[in-house]
């Protein structure tokens, strides 16, 4: 079934001119035409736009000018500027923003000749674990409607969890791509800090954010980080190292053992309290299936985890809250309609033009950096930080990737946590370290969990690897998904829309 | 350190966002709650520890002196709130 | 009571480049508005900052111009402040570690009416990288202003001296001296109009003998050295009135009028400000290394004080010539171009910073707008050199130059002012004089050596002087044997 398709395959379909890019396009668009009222993963649609780019990867793919991604309709999470689109960050303060310029992600996809979908729901300026912070409402979780699909990156988690799109892109500040690819039972990785660039990505923490891919398997993933990673020179901390085909050692995952040799470190810290019991079984299992491909397992301990959270909530909100100083209601996005002077209009516009989350998080970030605080707070957690980042240069020393949950539960009920910021933001227990370490990890489908009403319920296994290790992540992913199938698992009630 | 409504008043006004009375009181709640959960890194003895900023230890690569960019204001401002003769409106702005 | 006034300067010099600090967005002045602000420039959602290579290498001018310590890592820090003209909401600034540290600048204070001239060093506490803010024009549109980006972004050097001046005249030679190193070096236009130099003047008042500083007031925005002085003196008075009345000073950002040559303090700025400094995330620790100084340093012009010790070594000039002659590049060039001309030093020393200075200052004139060239006076002191004019005739021939009458031999020839060197005619005059002054050779002969000169004076104005007057000198020794 199309839908199902393997980016590859639907590749070789387009190549082989088997169908068109107009075709596959309007067949997602349709989908979405039909699923997005309930699931709410796409905020924006523009169907001319869409087909116009359709209609150009046809152009190019007869005049044998393509790529692997040329005419395949992807996702695009609304934290990137897209020239003519509108691009809100799910934010009632760029409701009406038209980007007037394009990303480096979205002009990479453009050269690639993707054709972009839509732009997907998130928490309101990236911030929140559930997608329930967005203006423009929360989004379903496709194996269970009751539930969120976790976040930031929850629309673009849902569209590829319903088969709304080929694949998807996110951004992960403390686990946005990882917990909701847990949550919604597919493959996401977020890249090593610097890997891809984050020009016209809009900021949240900008020492943390990076954009990576959201997709069914470890292979597609592959295929969407070959077109996002990239040096770019408008980003200062966009890394200058040579291209690398993330697809290259794919191939060699098959037969007996192909992960022979590979020593996997469990770090002690991810099994103790907070993780819930179904999702450790679940991640037990897997890490058996690990053995049996030739892996060796290795304990390790990653002693600062705990203060991940802590430095975190830190760390974030005082980046954010300089970086969404700019809406200022002066050049662009939302003003009050009613103002006595300056000092008003900025206050409300801002009261207005943000929700309640993103408020607190600004609020948080002002305080612990304002005077008589920013030694007690801001510089005491870049301390800690380096030790959080030295725990992962101590395990690496005995292992080559590690692996644990990617997020302590199955998901949740939309509404359970959002009166209890603190309790949502446990959430990224497992997920924070690696954003603050700046490493890459990646969380792929091991197994379902059921709830308590009989429904499955996807559980996530994370892989984290060593600065730049992408492509060894992404193998381990592959011979993983060689030998199991939780990765091609859809909702069954969705199957045949 | 324990927050208080005076604070977020402060804060809320360095932050430019207008909390009101009655929403001062949920935001503290709030607040307080995440600062408790902040105030777990204070156990940490972090003496001598040199702060940790980037990720990667590398330094800030330099642009070359060379004009890129030409006039985009038309399409620039037709996303603004207001504008006229090519000027941003704001409020009076007192000096 | 005798006060003291203590004075510090924070100097904004925009940096000579052509492309912003972070953007590739044009700096030229007087663009219409908005047309120079890129997506950077107005803080679009997702943009980003990469620093501009030449502005990093005039701070390391700077520095090295300063004998300072240039760090060989220095860190971006964001100051979070919201103003209109501010898109980001914080303006991208260096905090803890400038990239220029500890240097100084040694300046001339010229005599005041109970003063002499004098040196003194002043200490430069650091020197740092940031971006300047846009512009608000007032009124545009009745009780709004209008915001333009143009500006947003361009480079700024922002250098901070130590409280060291102590009087409005030391303050106002600094910001003189600096504004011609900064010149001089290549790294801002110098333009104070245009806003390429601007001045915050740090003022406060102690009882004179005591060491513990008063609370300083702080004028922002000073861009021409009449009106710093003119602040600085308002200021100081009206600080030591205060004290004298009994009351008390509080720290203020303030504004000079110059209509009305008073100061106020701002009312934007009532709050105390909490910048709520960190380091900018978005870029990364700035390298300078040795070998990064060490290109800059041989891509720099001499500097003045090395200038100076050449002017004194190798042209024999005094300290004070040299001094003054190295008081800018341009009459330092100028004057060089006088010497390569063939001009003698020492003549030439005299010339620039006499006739040539009075005449420039008389007429509001730079050196470099002087209608006399260095060629045009170099061959006017040959003149006088080789005993054709002079100097007194030099002095008319530098007007006829002045005037554009000319070169220098076309005006000497036309004004008739070639020197009477022939012994015979000069003789000749010598003898008529002698037999019309009897009375006065016979003083002479009696012992009177004042009757001699009067003689010479004599001589000269029957020879309306043109006659060589060392000729004279000799050739009436000799006849009156």
């Amino acid at each position: 079934m199309m839908i199902n398709s393997s980016l590859k395959q639907l590749g070789q379909q387009l190549a082989s001119k088997q169908i068109s890019s107009v075709e596959l396009t309007q067949a997602y668009l349709q989908r979405v035409t039909q699923l997005n009222p309930t699931i709410n993963a796409f905020i924006t649609l523009d169907e001319e736009k869409t087909i116009t780019q359709a209609k150009a990867a046809d152009a190019r793919i007869a005049a044998g000018d393509f790529g692997p991604l040329t005419g395949i309709p992807l996702a695009q999470k609304d934290i990137f500027c897209a020239k003519g689109w509108r691009t809100t960050c799910s934010s009632k303060m760029l409701e009406t923003f038209i980007a007037p310029y394009d990303a480096h992600v979205i002009s990479q996809f453009d050269a690639a000749g993707a054709v972009n979908l839509g732009k997907t729901n998130m928490d309101e300026f990236a911030m929140g674990s559930s997608n329930e912070t967005s203006y423009f409402g929360g989004v379903k979780n496709p194996w269970d409607f009751d539930r969120v699909p976790g976040g930031s990156s929850g629309g673009s988690a849902a569209a590829v969890a319903a088969r709304l799109c080929a694949a998807a892109t996110g951004t992960d500040t403390g686990g946005s791509i990882r917990q909701p690819a847990s949550l919604c039972g597919f493959t996401g990785l977020k890249p090593t800090y610097g890997l891809v660039s984050r020009y016209g990505m809009i900021a949240f923490a900008s020492s943390l954010d990076q954009a990576g891919p959201m997709a069914k398997s470890a292979e597609d993933c592959a295929l969407m980080l070959n077109v996002m990673a990239g040096f770019d020179e408008r980003d200062s901390t966009s890394v200058n190292r040579e291209k690398e085909d993330y697809t290259r050692g794919l191939a060699h995952m098959h037969g007996e053992q192909p992960l022979k040799g590979l020593r996997i470190g469990l770090p002690k810290e991810y099994f103790a309290e907070g993780l819930s019991a179904d999702v450790a079984k679940v991640i037990e299992t897997a890490i058996a299936e690990y053995k049996k491909l030739g892996a060796e397992i290795v304990d390790i301990s990653l002693p600062n985890n705990n203060l991940s959270i802590p430095v975190y909530y830190v760390l974030a909100p005082a980046e954010a809250s300089s970086n969404l100083s700019r809406y200022d209601g002066v050049r662009y996005g939302h003003r009050a309609a009613e103002y006595n002077d300056l000092q008003e209009m900025y206050m409300k516009s801002r009261a207005e033009g943000f929700g309640a989350e993103v408020k607190r998080r600004i609020l948080i970030g002002t305080y612990v950096l304002s005077a008589g605080y920013y030694d007690a707070y801001y510089l005491k957690a870049q301390q800690i930080r380096r030790l959080i980042a030295q725990d992962f240069v101590e395990a690496f020393k005995h292992c080559d990737v590690i692996m644990g949950p990617a997020a302590p539960s199955t998901a949740f009920k939309a509404g359970e946590k959002t009166s209890d910021p603190v309790a949502m933001y446990l959430e990224d227990l497992y997920t924070i370290a690696v954003n603050l370490a700046g490493l890459p990890g990646m969380s792929i489908p091991a197994g379902f969990a059921q709830n308590g009403d009989g429904k499955p319920l996807p559980v996530g296994l994370q892989i984290i690897g060593n600065y730049f290790d992408e492509a060894r992540m992404l193998d381990v992913g592959h011979a993983y998904q060689q030998v199991t199938d939780w990765h091609t698992q859809m909702p069954v009630a969705l199957e045949n829309i | 350190m324990a927050l208080n409504l005076e604070d977020i008043k402060r804060i809320a006004h360095l932050a430019r966002i207008e909390v009101s009375d009655t929403e001062a009181q949920e935001t503290l709640n709030k607040l307080s709650g995440i600062l408790g959960l902040i105030e777990q890194m204070q156990a940490v003895d972090t003496a001598g520890i040199a702060p940790m900023s980037h990720s990667q230890d590398v330094t800030q690569r330099l642009r070359e002196d060379v004009v890129t960019q030409t006039n985009q204001r038309e399409l620039f401002q037709s996303i603004a709130p207001a504008t006229q003769d090519g000027l941003y409106l704001v409020p009076k702005v007192i000096e | 009571m005798q006060w003291e006034v203590v004075i510090g300067l924070e100097t904004h010099v925009q940096l000579q480049t052509k492309s912003k600090q972070f953007s590739g967005a044009s700096t030229t002045y007087g663009a219409e508005p908005n047309t120079q602000a890129c997506e950077v420039s107005i803080a679009l959602p997702g943009v980003l900052p990469v620093l501009n290579k030449q502005s990093v290498e005039c701070a390391i001018k700077f520095g090295l111009a300063i004998d300072a310590d240039i760090a060989p890592r220095s860190i971006f820090a964001r100051k979070n402040y919201f103003y209109p003209d501010l898109p980001k909401g914080y303006q991208i600034s260096q905090f803890e570690l400038p990239v220029v540290g500890k240097g100084k600048i040694t300046i001339q204070v010229p005599a005041g009416k109970n003063t002499e001239a004098y040196e003194k060093v002043i200490n430069i506490t650091r020197a740092h990288l940031e971006e300047d803010a846009g512009k608000s024009v007032h009124d545009a549109v009745e009780g709004m202003s209008g915001i333009d980006l143009n500006r947003a972004g361009t480079p700024l050097l922002e250098i901070v001296t130590e409280p060291d001046m102590r009087s409005a005249a030391e303050a106002v030679a600094y910001a003189k001296k600096l504004h011609e190193l900064v010149q001089w070096i290549g790294i801002c236009d110098g333009n104070m109009q245009e806003g390429s130099f601007r001045c915050d003047v740090n003022v406060s008042v102690r009882p004179k003998g005591t060491e513990k500083l008063g609370t300083r007031r702080e004028i922002k925005n000073l861009n021409s050295f009449k009106f710093m002085l003119q602040a600085i003196e308002y200021e100081t008075q009206w600080q030591i009135e205060t004290l004298e009345d009994g009351g008390t000073i509080q720290q203020a950002t303030i504004l000079f009028n110059p209509d009305t040559g008073e100061t106020r303090a701002m009312r934007s700025k009532e709050e105390a400000n909490d910048y709520r400094y960190f380091p900018d995330p978005d870029l990364l620790p700035l390298e300078v290394t040795e070998a990064d100084k060490t290109r800059v340093r041989a891509d720099m012009p001499e500097l003045p004080q090395a200038l100076q010790a050449r002017f004194t070594s190798e042209y024999q000039l005094s300290g004070y010539d040299a001094s003054n002659l190295t008081s800018s590049r341009a009459v330092a060039d100028y004057f060089v171009a006088v010497v390569n001309a063939g001009g003698d030093a020492k003549q030439a020393a005299n010339w620039v910073m006499g006739a040539l200075s009075a005449k420039l200052n008389a007429e509001e004139k730079t050196v470099a707008e002087s209608p006399v060239s260095a060629g045009q006076l170099a061959a006017l002191l040959k003149r006088i050199a080789d005993n054709t004019i002079s100097n007194n005739a030099a002095k008319q021939v530098f007007e006829g130059l002045w005037a554009g009458e000319g070169e220098v031999d076309a005006i000497i020839e036309a004004k008739g002012l070639k020197q009477v060197s022939d012994t015979g005619a000069i003789e000749a005059i010598i003898n008529d004089v002698l037999a019309a002054n009897q009375a006065m050779v016979e003083e002479y002969k009696a012992g009177k050596e004042k009757a001699f000169n009067a003689l010479v004076g004599q001589c000269m104005k029957a020879s309306k002087g043109k006659a060589n007057p060392a000729q004279v000198n000799e050739l009436l020794k000799s006849k009156l044997g």
